[in-house]
């Protein structure tokens, strides 16, 4: 029966496809959160800082100058020769800004193109988890089967090779990877990334990397698979600017990779998207023109955070590894007895703490809950406080 | 060590002890002993409260000064200088390059008064060769902190 009063009987329209991707399971703790007063939230998956001045100055430059139109599909030429540069001077992967290079409304529609432009129906695609929530779904949406390898506290969260490759069938078309990750924080051990090349080149794999937290390492120097001797030809290097330049909300992303890949990416792109926003492209250009120093100094203060805070969790009796990149903390929280949304909601009632039960990245995820540091130090000793009250009550 | 306890007192002078010691994993006897270092040594000259012109209820008047000097054959500008920073009216005294050669902040509590010290006390000092005042009149930003309140921006409290 339809809503609006009118009697005529209607079907579902909605398609069978997409009735049976699961929803988030998280979205009634979300709601419950937004109902609450005087939380400290470290629910956040995006940098606490505004973006640079600079940057936002560009943006408005932009549209002073009255740039309103749109750009070339594959994004402003300029920002791809920056983008290129960039990721030839950081990752040490060569890229044609003519057409090895797109530029996306943010990683998330990267990757969505990149999955609807390899992947034929029944076309499996392995990712490590837990992992960020869109991966999976990504994978149903493109009618690809998504097929998870666990990474496992023992390993430090990095991806263990051997798990994947007895994933691999003949089916398998990709492997899709994220390191630094979202929620644990890990980073992949050279070694690993290595083995996981041998692995991609032996059984004729593609593989996607999603470098979104790629700046924010903290220990050792960050290393791409795409930069692995014979990975160029068969990498999707996946990055974006939300994270390093605090820019979330202006939503650019990029790809490099192949040509025959970018070019098949494109169809989808200027079909469903045109191109990204040309003010935010314009900032984007910014952001790698004079944004750098911005951006350093935000990781330095990412670190520092993550040193007090994660320190603080074990203090307190939760056990957490250190993580050495993006801004996540991932304490385990069995020694409460409770699974990570019973853990999550009630330090949610009891305390006014809002954590991401791990098992939303996954099965893999639970018995642990994802602790954004990107908050400011009062508010991570406060949660540290509230917690710690929590454990003990 | 040095440096780190620096941008943290630099960042705000009032940080507690413990605070100091969980963001450089120092123990409180070392940080109190690092910090009391610095100040003996001159390296810390004080610290200070940065407000914004409406919370003083006093009439103040502030003058940004541009001095032209002749510097002397023996020390140069730095007699000239040290001579003016004296003052208790004068709150900044830096040498600059440019048209001119010293840069004052002088402060007063009226107009009049600033004036006066300009004329009787800063343009009278053997070798000021001339000045030129500038009268604040609005002040946007001191010491890395912006005067103007903005609004809350409100972040979604959780994202994935």
């Amino acid at each position: 029966m339809s809503t609006n009063g009118s009697k005529s009987a209607r079907r579902s329209f909605v398609s069978r496809h997409i009735c049976t991707l699961p929803k988030s399971g998280i979205r009634v703790f979300f709601e419950l959160v937004n109902t609450m007063d005087d939380v400290v939230s470290l629910g956040v998956g995006e940098p606490d800082f505004v973006t640079p001045w600079t940057i936002r100055e560009s943006g408005i430059y932009s549209i002073e100058k009255g740039h309103t139109s749109y750009t070339s599909n594959l994004g402003m030429p300029k920002l791809r020769a920056a983008i290129c540069d960039y990721v030839a001077k950081n990752y040490d992967c060569q890229y044609k800004p003519e057409n090895q290079c797109i530029v996306t409304v943010g990683v998330s529609e990267a990757l969505d193109i990149a999955m609807r432009a390899i992947l034929d129906p029944g076309d499996e695609v392995i990712y490590s988890e837990p992992c960020f929530v869109s991966y999976p779904a990504e994978i149903i949406m493109a009618h690809g089967v998504p097929v998870p390898v666990s990474t496992k506290k023992a390993d430090a969260f990095a991806l263990d090779p051997e798990e994947v490759r007895k994933k691999i069938t003949p089916k398998t078309k990709a492997i899709l990877i994220n390191f630094p990750c979202n929620p644990t924080g890990a980073v992949m051990p050279k070694r690993n990334l290595e083995k996981l090349a041998q692995l991609a080149v032996e059984h004729d794999l593609l593989v996607i990397t999603d470098e979104i937290y790629s700046e924010l390492v903290y220990d050792e120097p960050h290393c791409s698979i795409a930069s692995l001797p014979g990975m160029a030809d068969r990498t999707i290097f996946l990055h974006g600017f939300s994270k390093a330049f605090a820019m979330t909300g202006w939503r650019i992303g990029y790809a490099c990779g192949p040509a025959d890949i970018i070019e098949a990416m494109m169809k989808i792109h200027q079909y469903a998207i045109m191109c990204a926003p040309t003010v935010a492209q314009e900032a984007a250009l910014e952001a790698l023109q004079n944004g750098e120093k911005s951006a350093r100094s935000m990781r330095d203060s990412y670190r520092e955070r993550r040193d007090v805070f994660v320190s603080g969790l074990n203090r307190i009796g939760l056990d957490c590894l250190l993580p050495h990149g993006a801004f996540y903390a991932f304490p385990e929280i069995r020694s409460t007895n409770l699974d990570s949304m019973t853990f999550a909601n009630e330090l949610l009632l009891k305390q006014k703490v809002a954590v991401v039960p791990g098992g939303a990245f996954g099965p893999g995820g639970e018995g642990f809950v994802r602790c954004s540091y990107a908050s400011s130090l009062e508010e991570l000793e406060t949660a540290l406080e509230r917690m710690e009250k929590f454990l003990n009550g | 060590m040095r440096q780190k306890i620096l941008s943290l007192l630099k960042e705000n002078a009032r940080i507690s002890l413990a605070d100091i010691c969980k963001r450089t994993g120092l123990t409180e006897p070392e940080a109190a002993e690092e910090i009391k270092a610095l100040e003996k040594s001159g390296v810390i000259r004080g610290y200070t409260a940065i407000l914004s012109e409406n919370t003083d209820d006093r009439e103040q008047v502030k003058a940004l000064i541009e001095v032209k000097v002749t510097p002397r054959r023996e020390g140069g500008f730095d007699q000239v200088a040290r001579r003016i920073a004296k003052y208790p009216e004068v709150t900044d005294v830096m040498l600059v390059s440019g048209g001119f050669d010293l840069l004052l902040t002088v402060q007063g509590s009226s107009l009049n008064e600033v004036a006066n010290f300009v004329a009787a006390k800063l343009a009278t000092i053997d070798g000021v060769l001339s000045t030129s005042t500038g009268f604040m009149l609005k002040k946007y930003k001191e010491s890395g902190r912006i005067m103007e309140d903005t609004d809350e921006y409100e972040r979604l409290k959780v994202c994935p």
